[in-house]
């Protein structure tokens, strides 16, 4: 059963033994309004944790999408280029951004489960 | 208005504020070998009728473009602009107007950009131009910068046709990016293989047709070459009139296009202002440089302009920006675009024959001066002569004679063993006898 954990920065990430599903929440796509560009990385592109991975742009604004945690890139969604609107659509499923090998499994510790980020995003009102 | 130079007590003042003991100090950067040693000896003051007679005095000792016969290019080419050209730039409306930034204001700005935009796409058998950079050279090395975006890999590789102040400007660029560059030889018969120096690392190649030795390039199978290698192509070009004859960059297959526009509705202006022309192909849209126009339709359903994809932008997007660049050559672009519509597309290819055929005809006059040899078997309004003693002492020789009779290599290329080289061009302005002086001054200086 993967595990999903969060981010502050309103990234998730899907974990599946080394490798993690990364795309953003809900929250962070209600907040954005319309997306209708992403510019993923590279595949073979290696992230590092809470820098910039991806650029997703919506009507309102350009926002950049960082990796939750350090690794490599192996996947990219690419139907995201043709139709950026799945992102609102379904954020946490066929929105999903990229596909990472995990460098280093343990940074996974310092992000929320999805009770943490629940309690988080009531924070910010 | 009042000008108020400083008064000795600001520069103590702003000495102290930053902590220098005197402008000595102050400068204490700069060789003292390079600075002055003493004041310059200057006039402490003239009348405005003064100034003006000594000035122009001091530019009657220019031999001026328009007085001789002409044939310097090397990348900026004296035409004829039609009056109308610099009439209509004077507008206020158009001469006082900087980039627009807001989207939607100042339609008429925004039209003539969206036109000159669809013009310089047609131009070079693109899909998308943007509106405009500073010139050619920059506008080249943007290219390179977007290239190495696209493929994640950050060498160029620069042809030896390339004018060497682009590969020059792209070094430059290099140096402080940490980005790689490798420059070709000079290859003044365009008989390199760049496709054999493609490797895993390199991002782009950058070729020029017709390039700096007036050679044209059929880049197709270069193109070929590229995508097999995953890099891209990118197309150079200076002389902007030649797109009126030669098969477009766009045909042949090359991904991004930079050229220089200043040879249509712009004057040689000492070197510049000029206009950057810059192409892509569609699927890199989010990737160009600067500023983009498009077509849309208002609330009502009525036709109007507005800036567009503003998101790759420096003032929207800060350091995650595709380039620095915020701005275009607007009032360059705009006496571009008038003289691009004003010749149309028939009128520019009629131009584009005048051209090429009163190189054809100076050429032959060259070629038939003894001891002088035409090395291009290609050429568009532009070629090379081998001549049998110093390029540079000659050119000076036929200045003499009244003849500005080209650039020398050397100038260009200087210990390059190209000393005997001489770069020629001919435009519409030439007439017959023009081109006659020139064959028999090159007669009487050698």
């Amino acid at each position: 059963m993967p595990k999903i954990l969060y981010s502050k920065d309103h990234e998730y990430i899907r974990v599946d033994g080394d490798t993690g599903i990364v795309g953003i929440t809900d929250y962070a796509q209600s907040q954005l309004g319309d997306v209708v560009f992403v510019e993923l990385p590279l595949i073979g592109k290696n992230v590092d944790k809470g820098a910039e991975a991806a650029v997703v742009e919506s009507v309102k604004a350009a926002s950049g999408v960082n990796a939750p945690v350090s690794g490599e890139v192996i996947e990219i969604n690419r139907a995201l280029e043709e139709t950026p609107a799945v992102v609102n659509e379904d954020p946490a499923g066929k929105g999903w951004f990229m596909k990472l090998k995990l460098s280093n499994p343990s940074e996974l510790d310092a992000l929320m489960d999805e009770a943490a980020y629940g309690a988080y995003v009531q924070t910010l009102g | 208005m009042r000008y108020l130079p400083l008064t000795s007590e600001d520069r103590s003042d702003m000495l102290a504020r930053i902590g220098a003991s005197g402008v000595d100090a102050f400068f204490s950067d700069i060789p003292a070998e390079k600075r002055l040693a003493q004041t310059l000896d200057l006039p402490l003051r003239k009348s405005e009728m003064e100034v003006s007679r000594l000035l122009s005095g001091l530019g009657a000792k220019n031999t001026a473009a328009g007085s001789v016969p002409f044939f310097v290019g090397a990348g900026a080419y004296k035409h004829h602009i039609p009056a109308s050209v610099d009439h209509l730039i004077q507008r206020s409306e158009f001469l006082t107007s900087y980039t627009p930034y807001q989207p939607e204001i100042a339609q008429g700005t925004l039209q003539y950009i969206f036109e000159f935009q669809t013009q310089v796409a047609a131009l070079t058998g693109m899909d998308v131009a943007n509106a405009s950079m500073y010139d050619g050279s920059t506008a080249t090395v943007e290219a390179v910068l977007m290239a190495h975006r696209i493929t994640g890999k950050r060498k160029a590789v620069l042809s030896g046709g390339l004018h060497p102040h682009y590969a020059e400007t792209v070094r430059t660029f290099s140096h402080m990016t940490g980005d790689a560059s490798t420059a070709l030889p000079p290859d003044v018969f365009a008989t390199e293989n760049m496709g054999a120096m493609i490797d895993a690392d390199t991002s782009c190649v950058v070729v020029q047709t017709p390039d700096v030795f007036g050679n044209l390039r059929d880049l197709s199978p270069l193109a070929e070459i590229c995508k097999a290698k995953g890099a891209l192509l990118i197309a150079v070009f200076t002389e902007a009139v030649s797109l009126g004859l030669v098969t477009p960059p766009g045909a042949m297959g090359a991904d991004i296009v930079a050229g220089e526009g200043q040879s249509i509705g712009n004057s040689l202006n000492f070197g510049g202002p000029y206009v950057g022309l810059f192409a892509a192909k569609a699927r890199y849209l989010r990737q160009i440089p600067g500023r983009l126009c498009g077509e849309t339709l208002d609330a009502e359903g009525r036709r109007g302009f507005v800036l567009t994809l503003s998101t790759r932008e420096q003032h929207i997007k800060r350091d995650k920006a595709t380039s620095n660049i915020c701005t275009n050559s607007g009032l360059c672009c705009l006496a571009f675009t008038i003289h691009m519509t004003l010749l149309g597309e028939a009128g520019l290819r009629r131009l584009a024959r005048i051209n090429h055929a009163n190189a054809v005809d100076l050429a032959d006059r060259l070629g038939a001066v003894s001891g002088v040899e035409v090395l291009n078997k290609t050429f568009f309004n532009e070629f090379t002569i081998r001549v049998p003693c110093d390029g540079a002492e000659l050119i000076e020789r036929l200045a003499e004679k009244g003849v500005l009779g080209g650039v020398p290599v050397s100038r260009l290329l200087p210990g390059r063993g190209l000393d005997d080289l001489i770069l020629v061009a001919s435009s519409e302005v030439n007439t017959p006898d023009d081109r006659a002086a020139y064959a028999q001054a090159l007669r009487g200086a050698l």
